[in-house]
């Protein structure tokens, strides 16, 4: 019997009887990272990284959840655990499992760059590794992130120069943090809508910030102006928008690779930003595992699959229910 | 090539019309004459001719990024635009300065007779020294197919903008079949002589369609009506004992309608007509599944002209004895026409007029529209007596009154990904009707749905997918639209046995199950 399996609820550690990202409510949930495809509400009790519990407790509420360190193992029932950072987003971590010298990784999300604010990716090795494949395609591949801060601000600063408002949109948990901690302060102030500011508050604990400013009913639109706002994307086209004035509309995700993305968001401005692994980062994740097994669960898997069978591989595919087939899924959060 | 790829950048950044104009009208003054002439070549859809084909290109490319065939395949299919899918996965950023734009494209065009390894080595060059969106721009031009949401209108204003020549002056000089191989910017732009000029037709005046609120506000008397035929719009131009037929896209089209050639030697010189092509049997007008058959064939047979003979039905008379007489309005033009007509018409040539009606009240045209299908064409048109002939698509003095769709309740069968903008989600569509127990193909289908009902049908299709053929899915057939269109016609090519004209999504039926769908019988009681 395979250490993890593929079930209905979830992944699932029949010798531990615990969950790894289950989609429906269960007694024991070890969960990867806080967005809200991996962290569903309605389990028992929840266990996840440390810096990862106040960010589940924002978004689900009062729940039953336990916290441990990066590396540090715990058993359930013989099964070994323990969390390892996966770089996609500030608590986010890779769940290792091992049992009778078996070991298995799950990954949750990852990626292999830098971003400033989570805790670095690290290889751990196993038997069989059970990986996202969002940009499992060999046209993504990211430049350097440095390249595209710089391009953010010089951006904002050209806004500024024409008495325009930046409106700079990405995911509340991960992406606005990232490109926060990015941002040059000396250019304007940096304002927020409510979903960016909360969940930033809840991260400031443990990341520095540039100072922020949540717009509220009693905000102008004097004071705004030249300034930059962070926002989730769906507020693109909404009233809350208009109450802004002029602004300039700027989008950073991993799908602006595409230009009909960038043509269909129709943003003024698209910035190629991702915390998944790119094409050769996934490729180089596998291969410091050292695995043998792969298994795809989100993305491109099956074009992913078949490439990895392709270079030596014995990999497969899993259906599970963490979104990202499309970019628009992503914004539906 | 560098300011080329640049300004398409910005195009391509920004949705604001005026902003692009802005973008465009700077290029073309602080632009190298020779360039800027080859940038309007490009955006009013006049390329070189392909050097190479695409399989090559994607060979090549596969073969550069050291991925498999199939991987390379599947990822073009994912990103929809084999010009972008080769600039994504080869990861280089050039160094040195890209050639200008005008000798990239004579490149391109030398490239033509040369080996295939000669072209291999050159595009191979420009791929690994260009930049991202250079790369992407010169795929571009090997390919063919720009775009970027900059139609020749924009162009056109822009241009007037940077060298301050009116719009409509302009948008005439562009017409017609011209090169930057063989003529420069001032010989066609800024001083163009109008001897070398004998074969350019005049830029098309299009109709929008009728909007309810004209038929309160508008008396009919100032109206004149007519059917609107469905066949090719096309402009006959006879100057200095030659003839020119040219279509709407500007392509000439004399030689694949021989049969018009008589007229050069029954009409004066100077004279150009504006009308429609149409099948014209027998005193019988034809549809416009047999026009295709005779604008699809390379060669024009004997036969097929013998079969399926084509007259040149004339409503407008656009010049007379070398005059321009667009600034005149529509009535006199009209007696004008007529005159032209009864002078030198006899019941052989090819050549028609569109019969005139003039109504007094708006219900009077409702009857002549329920006409339509009698009189074999696709609703009216009704167009200002007192109106010159104007440019492109300009609000107010055309329009056109379509008789309404047919609709047929049909299933979706298969999917496939969109290009451009709608790369990446499910947005072209086939469906089926119901024959003998099974479900038969009979049209695709693009457009019709809401952003918001395409989201949701691309959802619905990824998770029913029976089946894949590359970018095509099969889907699990559940789902029924009303689909409308405006022709129909018995057909050979078709499965089906029938082609509609202009078929589209007109709603999502979910009040319908599968077994509600029509049947083929029932799309066949529509044939006239």
């Amino acid at each position: 019997m395979p250490l993890l399996e593929f079930t209905s609820k979830g992944i699932y550690c029949k010798q531990a009887d615990v969950y790894l990202d289950p989609w429906r409510g269960v007694d024991k949930a070890l969960v990867s990272h806080g967005h809200s495809d991996h962290a569903r509400w309605g389990s028992q009790h929840y266990i996840t990284q440390e810096i990862n519990v106040p960010v589940l407790k924002h978004r689900l509420g009062s729940i039953s959840v336990s916290g441990k360190k990066y590396n540090e193992t715990f058993t359930i029932n013989g099964v070994q655990f323990s969390f390892h950072p996966a770089g996609h987003v500030p608590g986010s971590s890779q769940i290792r499992a091992e049992h009778k010298g078996e070991i298995w990784v799950f990954t949750g999300d990852y990626k292999t760059q830098s971003d400033g604010i989570s805790t670095e990716f690290e290889p751990v090795p196993c038997h069989t590794f059970i990986t996202e494949s969002t940009f499992g395609l060999p046209v993504f591949q990211w430049e350097n992130p440095r390249q595209v801060h710089e391009q953010i601000n010089q951006w904002w600063a050209a806004n500024q120069a024409e008495k325009t408002t930046s409106l700079l949109m990405g995911y509340s948990l991960g992406k606005v943090q990232r490109l926060l901690k990015h941002l040059d302060p000396s250019i304007g102030k940096i304002f927020t809508h409510g979903a960016s500011e909360h969940m930033t508050q809840v991260l400031r604990q443990f990341i520095d910030f540039p100072e922020t400013e949540l717009i509220t009913r009693d905000t102008t639109k004097k004071q705004i102006e030249g300034n930059l706002v962070l926002a989730p994307p769906a507020v693109l086209g909404s009233a809350w928008v208009k109450k802004l004035g002029v602004v300039a509309t700027g989008y950073a995700s991993g799908w602006m690779a595409f230009r009909g993305a960038r043509r269909r968001r129709a943003v003024d401005r698209a910035f190629v930003l991702s915390d998944h692994a790119d094409w050769k980062g996934l490729l180089s994740a596998i291969k410091a595992t050292g695995c043998e097994n792969v298994i795809t669960t989100h993305g491109y898997t099956e074009i992913f699959a078949q490439y990895l069978n392709e270079q030596g591989w014995n990999a497969k595919t899993q259906k599970t229910q963490y979104e990202s087939e499309t970019e628009e899924k992503a914004l539906a959060e | 090539m560098r300011r080329f790829a640049a300004l398409i950048e910005t195009l391509d950044a920004t949705n604001k019309t005026n902003k692009k104009v802005e973008a465009l009208s700077l290029y073309f003054q602080n632009t190298p004459k020779k360039d800027a002439l080859w940038a309007v070549a490009l955006l009013s859809h006049r390329r070189p001719s392909r050097p190479v084909t695409t399989t090559l290109m994607r060979t090549w490319a596969a073969e550069l990024a050291a991925l498999p065939e199939w991987l390379f395949e599947e990822t073009y299919h994912i990103v929809g635009d084999l010009a972008e899918t080769i600039a994504l996965l080869i990861q280089k950023e050039g160094s040195g300065a890209p050639p200008s734009l005008s000798l990239c494209i004579e490149n391109i065009i030398a490239l033509k007779p040369k080996t295939e390894q000669e072209k291999k080595d050159y595009i191979l060059n420009q791929w690994q020294n260009l930049n991202h969106f250079e790369r992407f721009v010169f795929n571009k031009i090997l390919t063919g197919g720009f775009r970027i949401g900059v139609s020749q209108k924009l162009m056109t204003r822009a241009l007037s903008k940077a060298v301050a020549i009116d719009e409509t002056i302009l948008a005439h000089r562009l017409m017609g079949q011209w090169s930057p191989q063989t003529t420069t910017f001032d010989q066609l732009i800024l001083h163009p002589n109008p001897e070398d000029q004998i074969s350019q037709p005049y830029p098309f005046f299009l109709a929008h369609p009728v909007e309810d609120p004209f038929f309160n506000k508008e008396n009919p008397q100032k109206w004149h009506v007519e059917h609107k035929w469905d066949g090719m719009r096309a402009q006959l131009i006879l100057r200095k004992g030659k003839h020119f037929l040219w279509s709407r896209g500007e392509e000439l089209i004399t030689d694949k309608f021989p049969e018009l050639e008589v007229l050069k030697n029954k009409l004066p010189e100077g004279t150009v007509i504006d009308g429609e092509l149409i099948p014209f049997n027998e005193n019988i007008i034809g549809n416009f599944q047999e026009l295709q058959k005779r604008i699809g064939r390379k060669t024009v047979s004997q036969k097929l002209l013998k079969d399926i003979p084509i007259v040149l039905m004339a409503y407008d008379l656009l010049e007379l004895d070398g005059l321009d007489l667009r600034p005149l309005p529509l009535s006199e033009r009209q007696e004008k026409l007529t005159k032209l007509c009864q002078e030198n018409c006899s019941p052989n040539l090819p050549l028609l007029q569109s019969k005139i009606y003039h109504f007094s009240d708006w219900e009077a045209v409702r009857a002549e529209r329920e006409k339509a299908d009698e009189k074999r064409s696709e609703g009216l048109m009704i167009k200002n007596k007192e109106a010159p002939y104007g440019v492109g698509r300009k609000k107010g003095s055309w329009w056109k009154w379509k008789s309404d769709p047919k609709n047929i309740d049909a299933v979706l069968t298969y999917a496939m990904r969109g290009h451009g903008r709608r790369t990446n989600l499910y947005t072209d569509y086939t469906f089926a009707l119901w024959h003998k127990g099974a479900l038969v193909t009979f049209a695709k289908a693009y457009s019709g749905l809401t952003d918001a009902e395409i989201k949701k049908l691309d959802q619905f299709i990824k998770q029913n997918t029976l089946d894949r053929f590359g970018p095509v899915r099969q889907v699990k057939p559940a789902l029924v639209f009303e689909i409308a269109f405006e022709g129909i016609a018995p057909s050979s090519r078709h499965k089906s046995g029938i082609a509609v004209r202009f078929p589209r999504i007109s709603r999502w039926r979910h009040d319908k199950k599968l077994e509600d769908a029509n049947s083929l019988d029932d799309l066949k009681k529509l044939l006239p």
